[in-house]
């Protein structure tokens, strides 16, 4: 014994972390500016593994900092600015509150400012780390762009934003960097492979923003402060690699319109293609990597020959950006918009981009396709026959091309059949096809039964299925022999399989507590993914037949 | 000169208009009554009298005439302070009024003030309230310095009254307050109040509409207006702004003076990276975490999703009642027709809001997902098949008991089976054939039957209610019955005669002739009895929380028996004999204490970390035992090891019933109410290093489960890898 006692909270994690409102107390920053810093260096708060003890014994709810972070903020120049600033607001509110406007105006003029550039740099040591973190910059650009100019924020923001959005969108053209594309319900999502990095964002459509009132725009505003600045670090460094000058300065005067740029941007193009390192370690990897290369160049040049027109109701902006990515060559109406390089009546055309269901005066020599056509062509990196997208035509259905599938996922049907394109298979008969689809349903039913644990649930299923088909199956598909269910043989490997799967439950009886959790838990998540795609292949079944009924009675009615 | 002049006019009657316009303005407020006079009209507006228009008059208060009318109402002035003020406010008017009409004064100063125009000097209190005057005969004093004395009657109502009727004056008589005196206005002082009530000038020959006069006017006249000549210094350049000219343009001229640069407004980019530093690391610490990306949209999403990502119906309205958080997908899959048929997405903005805010608010953890594959994490077991011989299948259902068979116990031939049942009968089977050799009836349900182990001795030991019965059930060797009826017979009672908790009693007669032998009455009810390995002890157990008297172990040659306790240390639920060595285990609820019979004393208590034990078996080595608990565990305890289960098993899903080992094979099983037995092999190594090795080898179902009871016993066949299981659902069945 003996020797002082030892206080409690004086070492330890209660030393390591720190609430919010001391941590603005330390940096002497009101709570919006503590914020603004905040997101500023890229803060944020910790979740101490023993809150409690961090929290001094109480379990009030509180934000904690790790102290580190707060140390790192105690020297950061941008604090000085914001008291500056502060003091700024003070003098002018004074200057005007005794209408000495002399002192207001030299007041105005000496503005203090602060510049972001070694935040960001500070963020973003290399370049490829700004690249990997963009995704939510460009999003939020591509918002603030679309904004009206009325008050929710400066002017000046949306004219950066818009014009780093264009100069952005100028870039991936040129670079033919634009690998997928998707329509969703909340806007358009891309996604270009820059530099080696997947970078996806999210345009809103062209609409007018039900502007929310419980959102803080001085929350978004300082993050897009925060973005452009970046978003411009970063478009001059991808512009310098393409040796191009920024800021463009065609691109910079017309906000508008991408026609000029891309064409001039377009014959530089050329030379760009063929600078592809030819290093390999393995020819196995030189290989595949060659032939990915080649995969990429026949999707950059996916549409390169062909004309588009586009028609004055498709989203101009975005189809004009994504057939130029892969080569084509765009135009529309004059009255739209500048930039238009040739008129409807130009025989040249190749297809007609329309989203009405008719069209007056068709042009022989020319497909006229709904714009569906064009993502969905992007995705599957192919030209898809244009016959499902003529005028009037139902679409069919557009799928997302950022979903993998793993083995034992719900892979819709459209998507296989996309997949046999892909792979070059002809196109069959619908009839036939719908009953290979319903068949492939049926083996990867069968494969996910395999999977599962115990025969004797297997047996049931199986029993289930033999059941349903049936009573299901109207059509007579020839069927497959079971092997267990015909002579000695079969029994054998039943037998043998029923051994093996009664060994492995009593193995899993004998399992220590932890590790049967954590493999109930396993075996949980993974049903309930087979539970989730038979939900869904169930559905489409159901829906499937409800159709072919609709059409068979629409034949009987017919008739 | 002459401009200054008319300035001067000019101002002069600027400042009599605006006296005008002031008088017009208290004027004003009795503007639509004509008598102005009346009394009522007075007291009316009393209430709608403005207190700022009121501080401007109150001055001149008494200066001027006092209205007689109000002197005679001086105890009303009194009560009513408002009124009063009223009143005097009407005075102001009129004191004016007569100042100028009488012509001593001019309207344009208070006249208590200027001192070159005559005062009003009836009276020389000055401009006091007339109030102070009350208590006095006088009201003041005139130029001579002699007292101004009140009329000697004051007028009262009455007089008032009278006055206004009869008097055709009344309306243009009003009283002055100083004199106390009723003063008649004449034809032109009644004509200036009303020409002041109408906003119109006192003054009836002023004209203010006269035609004005220009005096600057646009004719360019042959006279300068002044005829000053023009000073030098207006025709000969300064030399002072020259020096300071010529100073400044030296300053631009030597780069002194910059002009303001237009600030900056579009930001500057630059290449920000051009000396980047691979290896630094981020600023703050290593810990960062980077923002994890947005997750990607699935098929769901799109504006034209497969049909089978639509929401049904009822999946929608769970979506609509379900809270914002708890949603699967924060959205709702839509399919539209056409691309122009898509609407804006009404959230776009609160979606990239909130991912701001998860930015900056959220704490950000690294989560290590774990990647193991679920087939690693299953122990490798030796296989079962490797593990043979255990029974496998149910060979035969030994029918014939019509409740639920509490306990089954094997002869140590192997040949035959006693089962004891609640129908109060004990049957004797024939093992290979299933047949039932013989039914006993005895006095109540059977709790417990064992088959003494002794090969030599035929002896079955059956207890019910407080009774243990010892049959001799006549199967087999007949020379080993007829033997063990010689034993039994053959005891010589001692000479002195003990006192013995337990009565026994020989049986006789037709009992005898059922194969009764013994009988030992219990004061307790019994429910276990247990066989020592020799076939010569035998215990019995009563469970009783209350008393020591619970386990008794008795001697069936010398017919002795004896109570080994003398404290209760629990409720007991079964007890055993050591198959070697004098040892005597006792498992109470909790613990299974092992006590030296010869040493007389506790050796070991093992802790089976359950919660209620249901039976237990020693393994015929003697050095592991196994406890079945009623919260469906099964602990396997290593007696050299610890007093802690070296292995706890929870294979049951419901209460294990009784557990058994085999007395040759490492093979144990257990009989639970979830209507399974389990066979496990457990395999005890000679090498004391080496742990016992407990693998499952299979789950035997075949009982029924009825009222909540699946097995309640089970046992080895002593030689065959055989078990026998009794259920609630009134069968035994044997499994091969």
């Amino acid at each position: 014994m003996g020797g002082l006692q030892k206080k409690k909270y004086e070492r330890g994690s209660a030393t390591n972390y720190i609430t919010r409102n001391k941590a603005r107390k330390k940096l002497q920053l009101s709570l919006a500016d503590f914020r603004r810093l905040c997101i500023l260096k890229g803060i944020y708060p910790h979740e101490p593994k023993h809150k409690k003890k961090v929290n001094k014994g109480s379990t009030a709810p509180r934000t904690f900092y790790l102290l580190k972070d707060i140390r790192f903020l105690l020297h950061e120049p941008i604090v000085r600015k914001f008291r500056e600033y502060k003091v700024f607001v003070r003098k002018l509110r004074k200057a005007y509150g005794k209408a000495e406007w002399t002192a207001v105006e030299r007041l105005r003029d000496n503005k203090p400012g602060y510049k972001l550039d070694h935040i960001i740099k500070e963020r973003y040591p290399t370049f490829i780390d700004a690249l990997r973190d963009i995704d939510d910059a460009l999003s939020m650009c591509f918002l603030f762009s679309t904004f009206a100019r009325t008050g929710k924020c400066h002017v000046q923001t949306i004219t950066l934003c818009r014009r780093l959005t264009v100069e952005w969108m100028n870039y991936v053209v040129t670079s033919r960097s634009l690998r997928k594309v998707f329509i969703s319900i909340k806007g358009i999502y891309y996604q270009a492979e820059v530099l080696g990095q997947l970078i996806t964002w999210l345009v809103p459509y062209q609409f007018a923003h039900d502007h929310p009132t419980d959102v803080d725009y001085r929350v978004m505003a300082t993050f897009t402060e925060m973005y452009t600045t970046l978003f411009g670090f970063i478009n001059f460094r991808l512009y310098q690699t393409l040796n191009l000058v920024y800021p463009p300065k065609k691109l910079s005067a017309l906000s508008a319109s991408l026609a000029r740029v891309v064409a001039t941007a377009e014959e530089e193009e050329e030379n760009q293609l063929d600078q592809f390192p030819a290093d390999g370690e393995d020819l196995e990897n030189m290989e595949a990597r060659e032939k990915e290369q080649k995969e990429q160049e026949a999707q950059n040049r996916l549409f390169e020959g062909l004309k588009f027109f586009l028609n004055r109701e498709v989203p101009r902006e975005s189809l004009a950006f994504i057939l130029r990515c892969f080569g084509a060559e765009v135009s529309w109406d004059k009255s739209l918009c500048i930039g238009g390089t040739y008129n409807v009546t130009d025989e040249t055309i190749t297809h007609q981009i329309v989203d009405r269901p008719d069209i007056d005066k068709q042009y022989i020599n020319r497909y006229y396709i709904q714009p569906q056509w064009v993502f969905d062509s992007v995705n599957a990196k192919m030209r898809l026959p244009v016959e499902d997208y003529f005028l009037g035509v139902t679409l069919p259905p557009h799928l997302s091309p950022f979903v993998e599938e793993k083995d034992g996922d719900y892979v819709p049907p459209e998507k296989l059949k996309l997949m046999a394109l892909q792979r070059g298979e002809k196109h069959v008969q619908e009839e036939e096809e719908d009953d290979d689809d319903d068949d492939d349903d049926e083996e990867y039913n069968d494969e996910v039964d395999d999977e599962d644990l115990t025969e004797e649930k297997n047996l049931k299923k199986m029993e289930d299925q033999r059941s349903q088909g049936k009573t299901l199956a109207v059509k007579v598909t020839p069927g497959k022999v079971k092997p267990w269910e015909t002579g000695s043989v079969g029994n054998k490997v039943r037998l043998e399989k029923e051994e093996k799967a009664e060994e492995k439950r009593l193995a899993i009886m004998m399992m220590k507590k932890k590790e049967k959790y954590l493999y109930d838990k396993i075996m949980f998540g993974k049903k309930r993914t087979t539970r989730e795609a038979n939900k869904l292949a169930a559905k489409r079944k159901a829906h499937e037949d409800t159709s072919k009924a609709e059409k068979k009675q629409k034949k009987a009615k017919k008739q | 000169m002459r401009t200054v002049n008319l300035e001067s006019q000019k101002n002069g009657t600027m400042s009599k208009a605006k006296e005008k316009s002031a008088k017009k303005r208290v004027v004003e407020e009795d503007d639509d009554q004509l008598p102005i006079f009346d009394k009522d009209v007075t007291e009316k507006k009393a209430g709608e009298e403005d207190d700022a228009d009121l501080s401007d008059s109150e001055e001149s208060v008494f200066s001027g005439l006092e209205d007689s009318e109000s002197d005679s109402h001086d105890e009303e002035e009194d009560a009513e302070e408002g009124d009063d003020e009223e009143d005097d406010d009407d005075a102001v008017i009129l004191d004016e009024i007569l100042t100028k009409s009488s012509g001593v004064e001019t309207a344009t100063e208070p006249p208590a003030t200027d001192k070159n125009t005559p005062t009003d000097i009836r009276n020389t209190v000055g401009n006091i309230p007339m109030e102070w005057y009350q208590d006095y005969p006088h009201i003041g004093y005139n130029l001579d310095g002699k007292k101004i004395f009140k009329p000697i009657r004051n007028k009262d109502e009455l007089d008032e009254f009278l006055d206004k009727m009869e008097n055709p004056d009344y309306w243009r008589t009003v009283h002055d307050k100083t004199t106390a005196s009723d003063i008649r206005l004449s034809d032109e002082q009644v004509d200036l109040v009303h020409r002041l009530q109408k906003g119109q000038f006192g003054d009836v020959n002023f004209n203010e509409y006269e035609p004005s006069v220009d005096f600057f006017t646009n004719e360019v006249m042959i006279h300068p207006v002044t005829n000053r000549p023009q000073d030098k210094r207006s025709f000969i350049p300064s030399l002072i702004e020259k020096e300071k000219v010529s100073k400044l343009v030296h300053a631009i001229k030597m780069g002194w003076i910059k002009p303001r640069k237009p600030k900056e407004t579009t930001p500057q980019y630059y290449d920000l990276w051009a000396k980047e530093d691979p290896n630094a690391i981020l600023g703050r610490h290593k810990m960062h975490v980077p923002a994890p990306k947005m997750r990607l949209p699935g098929h769901e999403e799109s504006y034209n999703p497969p049909p089978e990502y639509l929401l049904t119906e009822e999946e929608r309205m769970a979506w609509e009642q379900q809270d914002a958080e708890d949603r699967k997908l924060p959205f709702l899959p839509q399919k539209h027709s056409c691309l122009r048929a898509v609407p804006a997405f009404s959230r776009f903005i609160h979606e990239r809001f909130e991912r701001c805010l998860d930015l900056y608010l959220c704490p950000r953890q690294r989560k290590m997902r774990v990647n193991v594959n679920p087939e690693d994490l299953i122990p490798k077991l030796p296989k079962p098949k490797d593990l043979q011989p255990f029974p496998t299948t149910m060979s035969l259902v030994y029918i014939g008991h019509s409740s639920l068979v509490r306990s089954i116990s094997a002869s140590p031939t192997g040949q035959w089976l006693v089962s004891g049942s609640d129908d109060c009968t004990v049957r004797f089977w024939e093992v290979n054939t299933g047949r039932c050799m013989k039914t006993l009836e005895v006095g109540g349900a059977v709790k417990s039957v064992a088959w003494n182990p002794n090969p030599a001795v035929c002896l079955v030991a059956v207890c019910f209610e407080s009774t243990v019965l010892l049959l001799n059930p006549g199967l087999g060797d007949r020379l080993v019955v007829s033997s063990t009826d010689q034993l039994i017979t053959s005891y010589e009672p001692p000479e002195e005669d003990k006192e013995q908790a337990v009565t026994w009693a020989l049986s006789e007669g037709p009992e005898h002739d059922n194969g009764h032998r013994l009988t030992l009455t219990h004061p307790k009810a019994v429910k276990q009895v247990v066989w020592h390995g020799k076939g010569d002890y035998l215990a019995s157990v009563m469970p009783d929380n209350s008393s020591n008297l619970q386990v008794l172990i008795h001697q069936v040659s010398k017919r002795r028996t004896q109570n080994p306790f003398r404290k209760n240390k629990g409720l007991v639920q079964c007890v055993s004999f050591h198959p070697l060595r004098p040892y005597f285990f006792v498992a109470t609820q909790r613990y299974v204490r092992v006590y030296n019979l010869i040493k007389q004393e506790l050796t070991k208590k093992l802790m089976t970390n359950c919660k209620w034990i249901s039976s237990m078996a020693i393994h015929p080595g003697g050095d592991n035992l196994i406890c079945g608990s009623y919260d469906c565990r099964l602990a396997w305890f290593d007696l050299d090891l610890s007093t802690k289960p070296y292995k706890m098993l929870r294979h049951h899903k419901k209460a294990l019933r009784g557990v058994a080992y085999h007395k040759h094979y490492p093979l144990f099983a257990s009989g639970a109410d979830d209507g399974s037995v389990i066979i496990c092999h457990g395999m005890v190594y000679n090498d004391l290093l080496q742990n016992p090795l407990i693998v499952p080898v299979k789950v035997l179902k075949g009982h029924q489960i009825t009222h909540d009871l699946g097995v309640l016993d089970v046992t080895f066949h002593p030689t065959q890898p055989w078990v026998f299981s009794s259920g609630a659902d009134a069968t035994i069945r044997l499994f091969t």
